[in-house]
């Protein structure tokens, strides 16, 4: 053994020998060979301590040479491009790879965390509800936390792309192995669409690198390959591990794409609509459980076989084997042809096939029989494993003897891996002859060919030692589980398996129990005196094996998380600094501060500017719906509190939408553009929500009147023009609009043409004072507005944004849906019940407003409050009456101040509020309580002259 | 993720659905008493096995139709339009 790595065979193995990847671990150079893994490579040169353990930090190697992997949880890179836990045999080897230890400190290899081991007992399950009390946990959490974690998440910003993908097809086969190819060939021959994953970085799964036990293997594997290539079309996806099966045969894929290109993502995530699953997802070998059957040096049998036959590395100079079933006699011979000697095979069956026997003679190889291991010895790494001969009871052992070895490949036979099959519903059930689960189930899109189908070896050995420490037989390697946990759940009265899962969190770990589960059944089972074929599983879930978040976000990060929705003056918004926020995804103007000016200043100079003159405010985003058909004023009277049978053409309601329980839904206004033509609108954040409710009312309950709904919020541009100016404003623009109060009356719409183009003009006013919702199609609003600017400019007009809006309409004591009414909020409480009462037809929540919770004479009602000190109010704040017993009398709903004079105002809901106007309250903000009075709204215009000019 | 087969699209993700709860509630008359109008309010039925409910396509075509659903196998057993009968189906067919 020479410059490929101490533990390099100088021939065999499909590494590429030419040449040499450079990598570290943990600060020191090695080099391994291109196609070794980053295990591999660290076993190839000798490095044994890969890691400590979870709670006793006690030193761990790599274990197995796949996705199962326990121990060699690495972690790759640093800063934002860092991998924490990713597992070191399947993590491929390239130049430059920097790789670290989880734990230990000051290193893997000299831990002073080890001193945890001396005090095991300490750290038995359940632990924390038990010690570490006193002061308080919180004392000892952080340095617990930290001793015990697993790797350090990347910081920053993830600077790789993903990509999140769709597929349709009618076979999924899992896993490209000689049965997973010979399916999808099968399936594409009878003219299936098929998609075929492996999860390796190549198809042929173990008869790719002799791991099969038949002869003729890899003749055939040829041949399979050669007939899949004869359809083109079979998508092929390796590095690709199947993640999740869900309902209705969805499968989520995880992808580590290989690519030098640094346009490629690193990963994608697959979510693919099959008709049929074929699983040929093989087996995972289980361990044997006996005393210290954790130190670097023991590992699976089967790990052993492929890091000899892929890798062409030897596990250790002396390696003893130890099984329960067959399969390590031919390892045995593949060891010992590679010149690598092998201390012995121990078998804890009473009886050893013939043929099995005879192989290991020949090759002078001892034989153990009805023998298991029952303790190790070594302090960092293996040196010694104590062997018992079982009583002929198999419930002792009869003598027992030491064999020095430096490494141990166990087998505690192979396990189906069918956690797909688990995810689609499928049940498992413990079989005691072959010591596995095996499928119960026959799912009608799920099948299994292959290992993962096959019935397992009959009659397997024990799997458990008899004899040694319970304390130091590990069922659960990475979180530190041991058979003394499970008895003392046991003791406990946690017997279902389901609890003891959770009470010892065997199972719970990284490798989510893949080479702990079936110990952990076995020995549950035994320790209770039953057959584990009475031990139910715990139920398994998606994923397979870790996704990393990144990929299940794909592209929609950023500006693509959710639709952005554009006012159709945005780009003028902009240009002239608007400050710009989301609401509902509407990027609405809040302001338009100029330059020097504070966006506080900036909303009181608009505000005013509304009241002194005139203003010009982008409403666009207000939701317009219009119902059409004879039957259309019918329909919707259905839905208002409001009486609309009668509502003559151009004549426009403000009305209140309820939903069934009889609470608020929306607020918007109603007008006839004709006996069959209702335009209604309403709130721009439930104009979406309003159009579904009529919707989901006509095509379920009421599909026999005869109307169409079109919702037209995205058609029509709304600019309201507002203040005592904005008759004359408007009056200078081009158009057939009578403007005369007497033609053009307060609500009321009128239909006619503005600057050559269709408009519809509402008499409508949310500010207080004299407005125009002057709606025109959403192309012509650039034009429109700029004109409107013009014609204003002599006045002084102010383009004004949401917050001067908010605080107008707040004067006038207009609802603002959703911030001054809740989920409780009934008509009666917002000044409303007279006009709902007096309606005799049906409507939408009718009948739920003479509910008792709905009549209640202490119910919040939506008043106003002023400052007498002069402090400002804080929306949230809550109230309370003097000599109130009750928590709470209610809160502020919206606040802001007087217009023209600048005084705080608030609008509340108060308990028996309009009982109590002109009475003090006390408003709580935060460690302030301050006095405020109650008022009548609105608090200006109160005869509404100004509207109404 | 459910597949859900819209009576006029075909089948699609769930993704592009709205669950709107159980199917065949008739609404009462304004004169029923309080018991029976909160009952209409609140109550639904919480079956295990066969459960008839209502779906929107939201993301797509818009129509809400009705669905026969086994609460326990998610299978989808018939959809059917507003209007239409309850159907003939067993939780066990297929």
């Amino acid at each position: 053994m020479d410059r490929y790595g101490p533990y390099r065979l100088a021939t065999g193995g499909q590494i590429d020998r030419t040449t040499h990847v450079p990598f570290q671990f943990d600060g020191v150079r090695y080099a391994g060979l291109r196609g070794d893994s980053l295990a591999s490579a660290l076993l190839a040169n000798g490095v044994r301590i890969v890691g400590r353990s979870f709670k006793f930090h006690r030193p761990r190697g790599i274990f197995t040479c796949g996705v199962e992997e326990p121990h060699g949880l690495l972690q790759i890179g640093q800063g934002a491009r860092a991998v924490p836990s990713a597992r070191a045999p399947v993590q491929e080897l390239y130049p430059g790879l920097t790789a670290n230890a989880q734990s230990g400190w000051p290193s893997v290899r000299f831990d002073l965390g080890r001193t945890l081991d001396a005090l095991a007992p300490l750290w038995a399950a359940g632990f924390y509800n038990k010690t570490f009390k006193w002061p308080n946990w919180h004392s000892y959490e952080g340095v617990i936390r930290r001793m015990a974690g697993l790797g350090k998440a990347p910081v920053g910003a993830d600077p790789d792309r993903y990509e999140t993908l769709n597929l349709h097809c009618d076979v999924l086969v899992v896993g490209a192995g000689r049965s997973g190819l010979a399916a999808a060939t099968d399936a594409a021959e009878a003219g299936a669409r098929v998609v075929l994953v492996e999860q390796d970085t190549q198809c042929g799964g173990r008869a790719a690198w002799g791991g099969s036990e038949s002869t003729t293997s890899s003749e055939s594997l040829e041949v399979l390959k050669r007939r899949l290539r004869a359809y083109p079309e079979v998508r092929v996806l390796t590095r690709t591990a199947a993640v999740g099966v869900y309902d209705h045969g969805v499968v989520t894929l995880s992808e580590r794409v290989n690519s030098s290109s640094s346009r490629a993502p690193r990963e994608r995530f697959w979510i693919v609509r099959t008709g049929r699953i074929i699983l040929a997802t093989g087996a995972l070998e289980q361990p044997l459980i006996f005393a210290n059957n954790d130190r670097p040096g023991i590992m699976l049998a089967d790990a052993v076989r492929q890091y000899l036959l892929r890798y062409g590395v030897a596990c250790g100079r002396r390696i003893l084997l130890a099984t329960n079933n067959d399969s390590v006699y031919s390892l045995a011979r593949q060891l010992t042809d590679a010149g690598v000697e092998v201390a012995g095979v121990v078998d804890s069956r009473q009886h050893i096939p013939e043929h099995l026997a005879a192989m290991l003679q020949s090759s002078r190889i001892p034989l153990f029989a009805r023998s298991i291991p029952t303790d190790t010895r070594g302090f960092s790494t293996l040196r010694q494993v104590q062997i018992g001969r079982l009583t002929p009871d198999v419930c002792g052992v009869e003598s027992v003897q030491n064999i020095d070895c430096d490494a141990l490949g166990m087998s505690g036979g192979f396990n189906p891996t069918l956690h797909l099959y688990a995810h689609a519903g499928g049940k498992l059930a413990f079989d005691d002859d072959t010591g596995r689960l095996r499928p119960v189930d026959a799912l009608a899109n799920v099948g299994i060919v292959g290992r993962a189908g096959r019935d397992g070896e009959r009659s397997v050995g024990l799997r458990l030692s008899p004899v040694g420490d319970p304390q130091r037989q590990w069922v659960d390697f990475l979180h530190d589980v041991t058979v003394s946990d499970l008895a003392l759940a046991l003791r406990e009265n946690f017997t279902a398996t389901e609890h003891v899962k959770r009470y010892t969190t065997v199972g719970m770990a990284a490798d989510q129990g893949k080479t702990a589960t079936i110990g952990s059944l076995s020995t549950l089972a035994k320790l209770q005196g039953v057959l584990a074929s009475q031990q139910p599983h715990t139920t398994i879930r998606p994923p397979f094996t870790s996704v990393t978040l990144g990929a299940i976000a794909g592209r929609s990060l950023g500006e693509r998380f959710s639709p952005r929705r554009y006012l159709p003056l945005h780009d003028w918004h902009v240009a002239n600094g608007a400050i710009l926020q989301d609401f509902g995804g509407w990027q609405r103007v809040v302001t338009y501060p100029r330059a020097g000016e504070s966006r506080e200043a900036a909303v009181v100079r608009e505000a005013r500017a509304v009241r002194e003159s005139v203003g010009l405010y982008d409403g666009s985003s207000l939701g317009k719906i219009e119902i059409r058909g004879p039957d259309a004023l019918a329909f919707i009277d259905r839905f208002y509190i409001n009486s609309l049978t009668g509502l003559a053409p151009g004549r426009v309601r403000y009305g209140l939408m309820l939903k069934e329980t009889g609470t608020l839904l929306d607020d918007g206004t109603v007008v006839a553009l004709a006996p069959d033509h209702i335009l209604i609108t309403t709130t721009s954040a439930n104009a979406g929500q309003v159009h579904a409710w009529l919707e989901e009312w006509h095509q379920t309950e009421w599909p026999d009147l005869k109307i169409a709904i079109v919702p037209v919020t995205e058609q029509w541009a709304t600019l309201s023009l507002a203040g005592p100016r904005a008759r004359a404003i408007l009056g200078r623009l081009p158009g057939d609009f009578d403007l005369s109060p007497h033609a053009f009356p307060h609500l009321t719409l009128r239909e006619g043409t503005l600057l050559g183009a269709r408009a519809r003009v509402y008499r409508v006013s949310f500010t207080g004072e004299l407005s125009y919702e002057i709606n025109v199609p959403a192309q012509r609003a650039a034009e429109t507005w700029g004109a409107l600017l013009e014609a204003g400019a002599s006045e002084g007009i102010q383009v004004f944004g949401l917050d001067a809006l908010m605080n107008l309409r707040m004067e006038k004591g207009f609802l603002h849906v959703g911030a001054d009414t809740d989920g409780t909020t009934v008509p009666e409480d917002v000044g409303w019940g007279a006009v709902a009462r007096k309606k005799a037809t049906d409507f939408i929540g009718k009948r739920s407003l003479k509910l008792p919770e709905h009549t209640r004479e202490d119910r919040f009602q939506l008043v106003g409050l002023t400052s007498p000190s002069g402090t400002d109010f804080v929306v949230g704040s809550h109230l309370r009456l003097p000599d109130s017993i009750q928590a709470t009398d209610g809160w502020i709903t919206s606040a802001g101040r007087r217009v023209l004079t600048g005084e705080p105002l608030a609008l509340c809901v108060l308990r028996g509020g309009r009982g109590r106007v002109g009475s003090s309250v006390n408003v709580y903000n935060a460690d302030r309580i301050v006095a405020a009075t109650v008022a009548d709204l609105p608090f200006f215009d109160r005869s509404g002259e100004c509207m109404r000019a | 993720m459910l597949r859900i087969p819209c009576p006029w699209c075909g089948t699609r993700d769930e993704l592009e659905f709205v669950f709107g709860g159980q199917a065949h509630r008739v609404r009462p008359g304004a004169a029923v008493d309080d018991a029976v109008w909160t009952e209409y309010l609140f109550t639904r039925e919480n079956p295990v096995g066969l459960h008839l409910e209502r779906w929107s396509h939201a993301y797509g075509c818009g129509r809400w139709f009705n669905m026969a659903r086994d609460t326990r196998t998610h299978a989808i057993l018939k959809v059917y339009r507003p209007g239409e009968p309850r159907p003939e189906v067993g939780a066990e067919h297929g």
